[in-house]
């Protein structure tokens, strides 16, 4: 077991460290939180930057465009891009993590040729139709429905959960089409164009004031049959193929964020006063954030050897679902903490004077998202329990 | 960067562990228990004859002595297993004979309220460790009042009426450096624990049936079986880490990361154990079933080399 980085590693850190410090000062500051159009264009724009300067794609194979990097080098990526304050991934989510792996694994030759390069380049923006009000944890239970007529596909139902909706190019989406056999077996993945009629796209706000969520409501919706990603039916597995993409690196930015605000927060802790005092003399505060910031290290730790995991054998094994669970308790303390500390000044989502305590308050309520999303915690342990440990299903 | 076991480590880790499932069977606790807790010098050879105690000197790293004694907590061997280790590791001259197994080297802390000496009357020598020096005493010369019924069967102790005397043998950066050893090593079997713990629980649940169905099948039963995995898989990569930076193939941030290993895995450790109680439910508060040795053990280890708590302060002194 080794934590140094090769030869090959340092040089891989150092070439992208100094295009970083030399692209950064041109890119423009991030636009406002909800101001989605000017966000499309700084996120696409950022990831135009890293394909001409051979970044984009960092994981995907070489012959459809990607850098073809190795885990650890993603890894390091991740770290520089988050450490130097690029811009995240943002809105190229979905099609570089999600759709784009499905296709480059899945789609035929002249699908292939028409979406990879405009993900890559950020032309594209992709959306993920995938949740349903009635199919959540039960994902495969889903009854957007899509019947053959001709060479279309007639859809009819709703999806949820789908951010970007409103400014996206493409959907991944899956629909049911076949009612009468088992759940998993009736679903088909289709590439859907947003710009279809029929379709009603509504912004879902969010607890914390954000409407990067969207319902989409179809009536009637006519997708080319060519559109379909792999056979009738065969969704399913279709859309499970981008989970042999994952190499332990899906959560480093965010916990490299959390790494971040711990160190704040104890910053904060020796400048709040507190019965004559400041907050950090609090031993019980003290020790919990010192508590977390060690677990926060533990779980980077963790991270190096999923990855490590990944490029031994090219799949992480269950340390990925236990960075998930473990990430998601830690970032509620983590957020619980925070609020502890400031008190009354919790109560505005700003920052109050000079106090920086809107980005912690923030925080606190994203935490809440964390054991919901890709899984809530409760599958995340079915799964660590039924998958790792063999006891028995309850079904 | 390759932070998985190497095929030498596996093949190191997997033997440790066939031995100790042959010489050390769990079932064989309970005749422990039944002397006394009183260690048995033919075993305690058998492990140094495995070279358990002269690793290091045999080319073995920190790293590859924690995977050791991985095992070695997971199968409860009884004794001073740490001490004995470093004691032939760095005191090699002054204490021949700990590497083959024919002086046990026991270690005590100084600690408040009171100081514990384990396995006291089975030592051949002991080490007092103070703040910043390590002294070399007889065991027979301290005065101590024996525990008559020590928490964890396996592990006797006496109280130590008095800890001065004794000849200095170490000091300044080798007592921090046996300090760290010492807790990444206790972390290690600390970890092993964890996971036996898991092992007999996940058993348990998968056999046991109530409602018509095994109890494992439950969700509230698998969700504290998916936790107790959770806690013991981030104590083992905080533990590695920190041994391979004791190696000097990671980072220079010693006492940090050593601190973070210690405090996860001791609370890993007290988690399996009890909430593998939890999940034998009568059973596992019984004599008879092996769950409760776990967390007594876990319990004994918390308090080596600093419990959770003592390195999570350190952690903020160093903030």
């Amino acid at each position: 077991m080794d934590l140094r980085y090769t030869d090959q590693e340092q040089a891989f850190r150092a070439d992208l460290r100094a295009w970083l410090a030399a692209t950064l000062p041109s890119v423009a500051p991030e636009p406002h939180r909800n101001d989605w159009r000017a966000r499309r264009a700084w996120d696409t724009g950022w990831q135009r930057m890293l394909f001409d300067a051979g970044y984009a794609g960092i994981n995907w194979p070489k012959e459809y465009g990607g850098r073809g990097a190795t885990p650890t080098e993603h890894l390091i990526f991740l770290e520089e891009t988050e450490r130097m304050r690029a811009p995240y991934v943002g809105m190229n989510f979905v099609g570089l993590l999600h759709a784009g792996p499905t296709l480059v694994v899945e789609a035929s030759p002249e699908q292939k040729s028409h979406h990879l390069p405009g993900i890559l380049k950020g032309e594209h923006v992709w959306c993920q139709g995938f949740s349903e009000p009635n199919a959540g944890s039960d994902l495969a239970s889903l009854q957007c429905r899509a019947i053959r007529d001709g060479d279309d596909y007639v859809i009819t139902g709703q999806k949820i959960w789908t951010s970007f909706a409103h400014i996206a190019d493409y959907c991944e989406m899956l629909v049911r089409t076949d009612t009468e056999v088992p759940k998993h077996r009736g679903i088909t993945w289709l590439i859907l164009p947003m710009n279809l009629k029929g379709m009603d796209i509504r912004p879902l706000r969010t607890m914390e004031g954000s409407t990067e969520f969207c319902e989409v409501f179809f009536d009637e919706v006519r997708v080319p049959v060519a559109n379909r990603v792999g056979d009738e039916n065969d969704g399913w597995r279709v859309a499970m193929v981008t989970l042999s993409f994952e190499r332990g690196t899906a959560f480093v930015s965010e916990m490299l964020q959390s790494m971040e605000l711990v160190r704040d927060l104890a910053d904060l802790a020796k400048k709040v006063t507190r019965h004559q005092s400041t907050a950090w003399e609090d031993t019980g505060l003290r020790r919990d954030i010192a508590h977390l910031s060690g677990e926060l290290d533990a779980l980077w730790s963790l991270t190096k050897r999923n990855i490590s995991q990944a490029q031994r054998t090219g799949f992480v094994g269950v340390g990925g679902n236990v960075f998930k669970l473990a990430y998601s308790d830690l970032r509620q303390q983590l957020g619980d903490l925070s609020l502890r500390l400031l008190d009354r000044a919790s109560l505005s989502l700003d920052d109050i004077d000079e106090w920086p305590t809107g980005k912690h308050v923030h925080g606190r309520i994203h935490a809440l998202s964390i054991g919901i999303a890709a899984g809530t915690s409760q599958v995340q342990r079915n799964i660590v329990a039924e998958r790792t440990l063999g006891l028995p299903k309850d079904r | 960067m390759d932070f998985w076991r190497t095929e030498d480590q596996e093949a190191l880790q997997d033997g440790i562990r066939s031995f100790c499932e042959g010489r050390f069977p769990i079932e064989s606790l309970q005749l422990i228990e039944s002397s006394g807790g009183r260690l048995d010098r033919t075993a305690w050879k058998d492990l140094a004859g495995m070279g358990v105690f002269s690793l290091r000197h045999d080319g073995f790293s920190i790293t590859d002595s924690v995977l050791v004694f991985e095992e070695l907590g997971r199968a409860l061997i009884p004794g001073p297993l740490t001490a004995t280790y470093l004691a032939a590791t760095h005191l090699t001259s002054a204490l021949s004979g700990a590497d083959t197994g024919e002086m046990i080297v026991g270690l005590c802390e100084i600690a408040e309220p009171v100081t514990m000496i384990e396995h006291l009357v089975d030592l051949d020598r002991l080490l007092i460790l103070g703040p910043n020096t390590i002294s070399l005493v007889d065991p027979k010369s301290v005065p101590t009042q024996v525990v008559s019924r020590p928490l964890d069967p396996l592990t006797p102790v006496h109280v130590a009426l008095a800890t001065n005397g004794g000849e200095i043998i170490a000091s300044g950066d080798l007592v921090r450096k046996w300090r760290r050893e010492g807790a990444v090593i206790t972390a290690a079997m600390q970890v092993g624990a964890s996971f036996a713990a898991i092992d007999l629980a996940v058993e348990y649940a998968k056999g046991r049936e109530q409602f018509g169905r095994p109890i494992g099948a439950f969700q509230a039963v698998k969700h504290m079986a998916a936790d107790m995995l959770v806690k013991a898989e981030v104590a083992r990569a905080a533990t590695y880490a920190a041994a391979v930076n004791l190696d000097g193939n990671g980072d220079d941030n010693l006492d940090r990361s050593v601190s973070i290993a210690k405090m996860l895995a001791g609370d890993a450790a007290l988690f399996c154990g009890k909430t593998g109680i939890q999940i034998h439910g009568g059973m596992g508060f019984t004599w008879e079933v092996n769950a409760q040795r776990y967390w007594k053990r876990a319990v004994v280890l918390d308090t080596h080399y600093g419990n959770s708590e003592m390195h999570a302060d350190a952690l903020a002194d160093s903030m």
